[in-house]
């Protein structure tokens, strides 16, 4: 509760320290706008007729249900390879033989590029939500087990000394010591495999699905409707962005005071 | 009545012999430190003594009801503020999150810390301030027997005098009961009821030197002539490989 208050009250601090950032997007927003000048629409439609479309977007109800469609996607398959990777690496963590045998799985799954499971999906799920989720959870997982793993291995035995020659219970070595240490690596974890969930996402709907942004990016490129699938990227990242930036940025920040 | 009692002890790491034939006791409300250089085996046989260590040869008897341990590093939980961390073995013992943060803040005010510094994490700490944290984490707890692993190396004479004379308070008022680790000799002869010279390769205890003057009636001459008498004995000078000019 303390640490919910402390973070709502350093929001305007942080906010007003976010002033860089806004810089650099609009300065990010003044070389497309050259791009555009050069190259002309078909290639390179300008900024503000972007963003027109995407406050199009907002009065389309079809739009508007791809979505939330995708969103949705995109948080189911991020909370199983929240909840999978969390579980499995800790558990991996705490016993060295699974971490040993675990590892050269995990650097499969993670150099198995995207694309593959995508394929293999449509051949395993047809068309549609599981081949999407499937997908999702399949390329955060690995980033959330390993960082779940990590955060279990890491713990310094010298601490444990320490907190064993006063005589802490099971509980309190837990609460004081492992859950700390474990959450600084699992949480990083957990928004790397957001990030992850949303791009892949996207991907898997454009190609294994019939709904859902990635979808609608499909027929705007058939269509060469440059505009709309412009508008359909800055949705996407705009979201990302404020899920990052605006939501977990002032989180972590205060999660992670303590560290130099 | 309570004691530390190590007979016959000998602990090697691999093939590598670290201590060899340690004997001593400590009774309830003396102080005992061992000397020696460094590497000599000084924080394993403490570890072994709090049983943070598996004894392999040898024999202890500790019947000491409670104990705490300061080490030789601060060992500090760095997502836990300055108060916080000394509060810790107040948690374990179950005493209330209140009562434990008061007993923590006076302790902490005594031994030289401010009030602003216990809200600090310990990564915003000064090396000699984090020792001091970790030191107020053993003894606020009031043990029974304190294991002190050279818990004044990191602070300036002023400092260090102060924390010493804290101690030798404690120990007449409280009757506490101390196994403490130096490389000073001047701080041994300040604090300790017995001195136990610990020679390296392998570590054996080969001079035991008593003070009988209650620590806190020793005076700094006494103190000076006791050093100067002691850098002349033939077994520190072997010890520690001084050379005399
Ligand atoms: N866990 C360990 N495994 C193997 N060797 C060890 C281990 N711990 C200590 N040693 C060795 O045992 C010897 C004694 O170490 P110890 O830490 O007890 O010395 P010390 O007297 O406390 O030294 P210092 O005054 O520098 O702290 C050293 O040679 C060290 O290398
Ligand atoms: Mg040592």
């Amino acid at each position: 509760m303390k640490f919910i208050l402390k973070i709502l009250k350093d929001f305007p601090w942080f906010l007003w320290s976010g002033w860089g950032a806004v810089a650099s997007i609009f300065l990010f927003i003044a070389l497309w706008d050259v791009g555009y000048q050069l190259y002309g629409e078909l290639v390179l439609p300008s900024p503000k007729a972007t963003f027109g479309a995407v406050a199009d977007f907002f009065s389309d109800e079809a739009i508007v249900s791809d979505m939330i469609l995708t969103i949705t996607r995109a948080m189911i398959g991020f909370v199983a390879a929240l909840i999978f990777g969390s579980v499995l690496g800790l558990l991996a963590g705490f016993f060295a033989t699974a971490s040993i045998m675990s590892r050269p799985i995990v650097t499969i799954l993670v150099g198995m590029p995207p694309i593959a499971w995508v394929v293999l999906a449509m051949i395993w799920f047809g068309m549609g939500d599981t081949s999407v989720i499937f997908t999702v959870v399949i390329a955060s997982f690995p980033i959330v087990f390993v960082g779940a793993m990590q955060g279990t291995r890491t713990i310094e035995g010298e601490l444990k000394e320490m907190v064993d020659s006063f005589g802490l219970s099971l509980w309190q070595k837990f609460t004081n010591l492992y859950f700390p240490h474990i959450f600084s690596y699992i949480f990083p974890a957990w928004v790397s495999g957001l990030g992850m969930s949303w791009k892949i996402v996207v991907m898997a709907e454009l190609l294994s699905s019939s709904d859902g942004i990635g979808a609608a990016l499909a027929v705007a490129r058939s269509q060469l409707d440059t505009t709309v699938a412009l508008a359909l990227v800055v949705v996407m990242i705009g979201s990302l962005l404020f899920l990052e930036y605006i939501v977990l940025e002032p989180i972590k920040k205060e999660v992670e005071a303590w560290r130099d | 009545m309570e004691r530390l009692e190590v007979k016959g002890l000998n602990h090697s790491f691999g093939f590598f012999r670290v201590l060899e034939d340690i004997n001593f006791t400590l009774e309830k409300g003396k102080v005992i430190s061992i000397v020696g250089p460094s590497g000599g085996g000084k924080t394993t046989l403490l570890h072994l003594c709090a049983g943070l260590l598996d004894l392999t040869e040898g024999e202890i008897v500790n019947t000491f009801k409670s104990s705490a341990f300061a080490f030789q590093e601060p060992r500090l939980l760095p997502w836990k503020s300055v108060l916080d961390n000394i509060a810790l073995g107040l948690i374990a013992k179950g005493v209330s999150k209140k009562e434990a943060e008061i007993k923590a803040t006076n302790i902490a005010l005594e031994f030289g810390l401010e009030l602003k510094d216990l809200e600090k994490f310990p990564k915003d700490l000064s090396g000699g301030m984090r020792q001091r944290v970790s030191f107020a984490r053993a003894l606020v707890v009031e043990p029974s027997l304190l294991f002190l692993d050279e818990p004044f190396s990191a602070l300036d004479i002023g400092l260090k005098k102060e924390l010493q004379n804290h101690l030798i308070d404690y120990i007449a008022h409280h009757n506490l009961t101390i196994l403490f680790i130096t490389h000073d000799i001047m701080e041994a002869i300040r604090l300790s009821d017995k001195i136990l010279l610990l020679k390296s390769d392998p570590g054996e205890i080969v001079k035991r030197i008593t003070i009988d003057t209650p620590q806190i009636e020793r005076t700094d001459k006494e103190v000076f002539d006791r050093m100067i008498e002691l850098l002349k004995d033939q077994d520190i000078i072997n010890t520690f490989e001084l050379e005399i000019k």
